[in-house]
């Protein structure tokens, strides 16, 4: 579960995973999500657009239907919300969703909490370690709910 | 092929120096060597020797470990005295048997010279040299209330010192009609007593003692020649040193008319089998008893071993910065002026401040050929340069000495040659640091670890960091103080922006002052093309976040400056996961929880519920250092419960996951113990509470002692308090730890408000000063002017901030709330303390195991 698998997108459901209260603006926090391979842990991390200062959560998405797909790595951190696996495998502990969110070079990062490595929260790539990469979920809300595609 | 065997005769530190240089320069190759010491220590710094009463060990003081002499192959037996040299068989006898040596080299130093008195071998009679001798006069102090020193000189006053740290009344008898008559000239000399007088150690000088007797009122009584006496339970003679010399007059060595192996300039003896350095050495009919020329004949005899032609021993200039009972005294050169035919004097007395300052100068009055200070070594370093390098003196060579508005006039460090001494412990020039330099040396640590500049007696600290400084700025280097990326500032600039501003959020802050260019596309700083992470073109309105170096820095920048809860929405994105969640995170993602235990004092009551919280959750126990309970293996979701019943019992927040005042140790003082003089509890609960919500650079950890047994290991505390007859003695920026420091002697008789204000002052100054995570010990090693600086602005208010710093530290004070008290209210913050926002169940990857009765990650 440490290494991006090629999922075929094909395969994969927008499924309901909390709401936009449960979510920390400028932090994370973790859930369980379904995929193909079993139940997994994941980093939710919601990174409001707009001023700087976080604001209590609270509805203020656009009208829609069913969100639009939010790859992964088109817009920088102009998304809003991002998934990456919780497990930190160089920590070996389930703790992603408690580090600090950041940017580095222009790229929204999570720093681990345990060994403060970095993890880019648009291709789960770790920045210290070339070789390791998590897996990533695309993310979205819809009207107050927040939705995974997995 | 068996090596030829070098023998060295004695484990102090010029042996010791020896020992070391002769590995430097390879000599472990040519020789098998084996070194004897008497005592049963290995090598220690002597010059330090009084260290020994206010919390320093034998381990501390030690130059080495016996791990240096085994990797190098190097034979130590130390508790073994040599009693002989057999000059004919080659051999030295010692109480263990006889070893041949091919050469050998006398490093056996002296001894305390005891006066011929009657009764100076009375019980309680005693020398300061060794640390067996401290010993014995630690010994005979617990039942002594009174002591004399023999001898006003260096060492005489270095043990009144360490009398008055055993608390005895004191007093110092010398037999010339001054103090330090050596360093000293008459008007010195009476400024030197009015100050040691009023730190409350009697002074008796033109005094020869004709005998020792039975006292009454204490154990003996002096009596003096004008049948004047003086009772005392406690007599140490320090008065002067005699060299070892006794092997080598044994062996017909020849040795001076008043003792010491005569030696030449390579330090060979009258036999060219065998070699002298240190104290035991006479050259030039002179005995040099400082460390440093003692460390110059090491290197020249080393060098005389390998068969070298290096520089030979040419004397060595006796200047001396002292600090005696906390009395700067300074000596330079020629400082009496009594050796340089029409020798000029310039003398400033200051009786109010009680600093005296005096410039010996040639006849033309160009050039600087002895000093002398008393009260003030500011200008020490200033006037030994242009002494060492015979500098030109400034037109009005008096400008000097006399106080200046803008600070005593330093020399720059560009304008000293090449060939300066910067530290004379090892013998560094500026040629050596600017050779270090250019070898890639970098920064300061490594140009000490490379010359071993300012490792000896750490004099030339200030001068050493100078002298880097304007080098690397000379090369060009220019360090980058910016935190991070996202902001072009120090700490210390973004402290000063947010007290000035009064911005109060992160995101303030990063909009007005963050790096514009921050993730700006085709910015330098753009990844790689084909990154699939590219930022998409023209996305240039996207906000700053900044990152785990700048977010954690500002709130507790802000957190300082105004006191807002760290869970409060607008901060807690900024914090670590410690502070997020107000536990420790441990190795398997549990925490770890820690109620604050003020001074460590805790009711049976608490106790209890500790034992029944760990017990309901099963939590791992064990007692921390700083005298508290931590809990581990706490899940996540269990925190908000297990505090809830711990604030139900009166627990607050320890603050061990915060940089922030972590705890105040302390003995159980005066309440229990019978040598207490103070409730060290008491004021250790008092301190504890005061600084318990302030979040700082990085944490603190303080300690208080009921008396200078110092059980409390305050001297290891970034803050340490240690009670005495005359109120708190304060010390500051000590350390434990990865690299221990010694905390330093502050301010001395406080009450207890004087105290605080002192605390409030120094704590809120390096808040407001020092960088990101560096501890008060660092901080304290990089303040430009040390100590003295620090005591400027803490003690006398020279930068005038002090009753600003003061309301500042009250505001926080004011401001304090339990951060889990805080938290546990607020529904909101409590969302935080799940561990899936979609299930309750806990994470199924935690597994503990069992171990001696308890739970730990399996």
């Amino acid at each position: 579960m440490t290494t991006a698998t090629a999922t075929n997108p094909m395969t994969q459901t927008w499924q309901r995973l909390c709401h936009r209260a449960d979510l920390v603006p400028f932090s994370g926090v973790a859930a369980w999500v379904e995929t193909a391979e079993g139940p997994a842990q994941v980093a939710i991390f919601y990174i409001p657009c707009g001023p700087n200062t976080p604001q209590p959560a609270g509805p203020n998405t656009p009208e829609g239907t069913l969100p639009g797909p939010n790859t992964p790595g088109e817009a920088g951190h102009e998304s809003e919300l991002y998934a990456i696996d919780h497990h930190d495998p160089i920590a070996g502990a389930n703790v992603n969703a408690r580090g600090i969110v950041g940017d580095l070079k222009g790229q929204p990062v999570v720093a681990s909490p345990l060994y403060k490595h970095h993890y880019r929260l648009t291709d789960g790539q770790c920045l210290e370690n070339p070789g390791l990469r998590l897996r990533t979920w695309a993310v979205s809300f819809h009207e107050d709910r927040v939705m995974i595609r997995a | 092929m068996n090596k030829p065997r070098l023998i060295i005769i004695g484990n102090g530190m010029v042996g010791h120096h020896l020992v070391e240089q002769l590995v430097q320069q390879g000599a472990t190759e040519r020789y098998a060597i084996t070194v004897f010491g008497e005592e049963r220590h290995l090598a220690y710094d002597r010059v330090h020797l009084s260290e020994y009463f206010s919390g320093r060990n034998a381990e501390s003081l030690a130059l080495s470990t016996g791990d240096f002499y085994a990797e190098h192959g190097i034979e130590l037996r130390l508790a073994e005295a040599v009693t002989a040299i057999d000059r004919d068989a080659g051999k030295v006898v010692t109480t263990e048997g006889r070893i041949p040596y091919e050469r050998l080299v006398l490093a056996t130093g002296s001894f305390p010279f005891v006066p011929p008195i009657p009764g100076n071998d009375r019980d309680g009679c005693l020398v300061y040299r060794t640390l067996d001798d401290l010993d014995a006069i630690r010994s005979a102090a617990e039942n002594a209330a009174t002591g004399v020193v023999v001898g006003g000189g260096l060492l005489g006053l270095e043990a009144a010192n360490a009398l008055r740290g055993l608390s005895l009344d004191t007093a110092v008898v010398e037999f010339a009609p001054r103090l330090m008559p050596m360093q000293v000239d008459a008007e010195g000399g009476e400024l030197l007593r009015e100050k040691i007088e009023a730190l409350g150690v009697q002074v008796h000088t033109d005094r020869a003692t004709q005998r020792i007797e039975d006292g009454v009122d204490a154990a003996h009584r002096m009596v003096f020649q004008d049948d004047k006496v003086l009772e005392t339970d406690l007599i140490v003679f320090s008065a002067g040193i005699r060299p070892r010399d006794e092997l080598a007059r044994d062996c017909a060595l020849e040795v001076g008319e008043r003792g010491g192996v005569v030696i030449d300039d390579r330090c060979l003896t009258s036999d060219p089998a065998i070699l002298a350095v240190g104290e035991v050495a006479l050259w030039n009919q002179s005995i040099f008893g400082l460390v440093a020329p003692g460390y110059q004949m090491a290197k020249v005899a080393a060098d005389t071993l390998l068969g070298g032609e290096g520089e030979s021993f040419r004397g060595a200039d006796m200047s001396t910065k002292l600090k005696l009972l906390g009395v700067d005294v300074g000596a330079i050169g020629d400082a009496h002026g009594n050796q340089t035919p029409g020798a000029r004097m310039f003398r400033y007395l200051d009786p109010l401040k009680q600093e005296y300052r005096k410039l010996v100068v040639s006849s033309d009055g160009k050039r600087l050929v002895g000093a002398m200070l008393v009260g003030d070594n500011g200008v020490y370093d200033t006037l030994l340069q242009y002494y060492a390098n015979r500098m030109e003196l400034p037109e009005e060579p008096a400008s000097l000495i006399l106080p200046s508005n803008e600070g005593a006039p330093t020399l720059g460090p560009d304008a000293l040659p090449e060939t300066a001494t910067i530290c004379s412990c090892h013998n560094v020039t500026k040629g050596d640091i600017c050779a270090t330099l250019d070898a890639g040396a970098s920064d300061l640590a490594t140009v000490k670890g490379e010359t071993r500049a300012s490792t000896g007696c750490g004099g030339c600290a200030a001068l050493l960091k100078s002298v880097v400084d304007h080098e690397l700025e000379a090369r060009g280097v220019e360090v980058d103080p910016s935190i991070c990326e996202h902001f072009a500032h120090t700490r210390q600039g973004l402290y000063d922006i947010v007290r000035v501003e009064g911005i109060k959020t992160f995101g303030e802050l990063i909009d007005k002052h963050g790096n514009p260019d921050t993730h700006r596309p085709g910015s330098s700083s753009a990844p790689k093309p084909g990154s699939s992470s590219a930022p998409k073109p023209g996305s240039s309105s996207a906000p700053k976040l900044g990152c785990d170096i700048c977010k954690p820095a500002v709130a507790s920048i802000l957190a300082s400056c105004f006191n807002e809860p760290i869970t409060d929405a607008a901060h807690v994105p900024l914090q670590d996961t410690n502070d997020t969640f107000m536990a420790n995170m441990q190795k398997n993602g549990t925490y770890s929880v820690v109620p604050r235990i003020a001074g460590g004092e805790i009711t049976p009551d608490k106790l209890v519920v500790l034992g029944q919280v760990a017990q309901k959750y099963g939590l791992y126990t064990k007692i921390t250092g700083g005298q508290r309970i931590d809990l581990f293996g706490a899940r996540l979701e269990d925190l908000p419960d297990i505090w809830g019943e711990l604030i139900e019992t009166g627990f607050e927040t320890g603050h061990a996951y915060g940089k922030s005042l972590r705890t105040v140790k302390s003995c159980v003082g005066n309440t229990w113990c019978r040598y207490g003089v103070a409730d060290s509890v008491g004021m250790a609960i008092k301190l504890e509470h005061r600084y318990k919500g302030l979040r700082s650079p990085h944490k603190l950890k303080f300690g208080v002692s009921g008396c200078t047994r110092e059980c409390a290991e305050a001297q290891s505390k970034d803050i340490g308090v240690i009670a005495t007859e005359n109120g708190w003695n304060l010390y500051v920026c000590g350390n434990g730890g990865m690299r221990p420091r010694h905390a330093e002697l502050f301010a001395t008789d406080l009450d207890d408000e004087a105290l605080i204000r002192t605390i409030d002052r120094l704590l809120m100054f390096y808040v407001r000063t020092a960088d990101r995570l560096q501890r008060t010990s660092v901080w304290r090693e990089n303040l430009e002017g040390g100590l003295d600086y620090l005591k400027a602005v803490v003690l006398e208010d020279s930068l005038g901030i002090n009753e600003e710093l003061e309301s500042q530290m009250q505001a926080v004070v004011d401001t304090y709330q339990c951060e889990w008290a805080n938290a546990i209210g607020d529904p909101e913050k409590l969302k935080r303390f799940r561990s899936f926002v979609n299930d309750s169940r806990p994470d199924p990857d935690i597994i503990m195991t069992s171990e001696r009765g308890q739970l730990r990650p399996a």
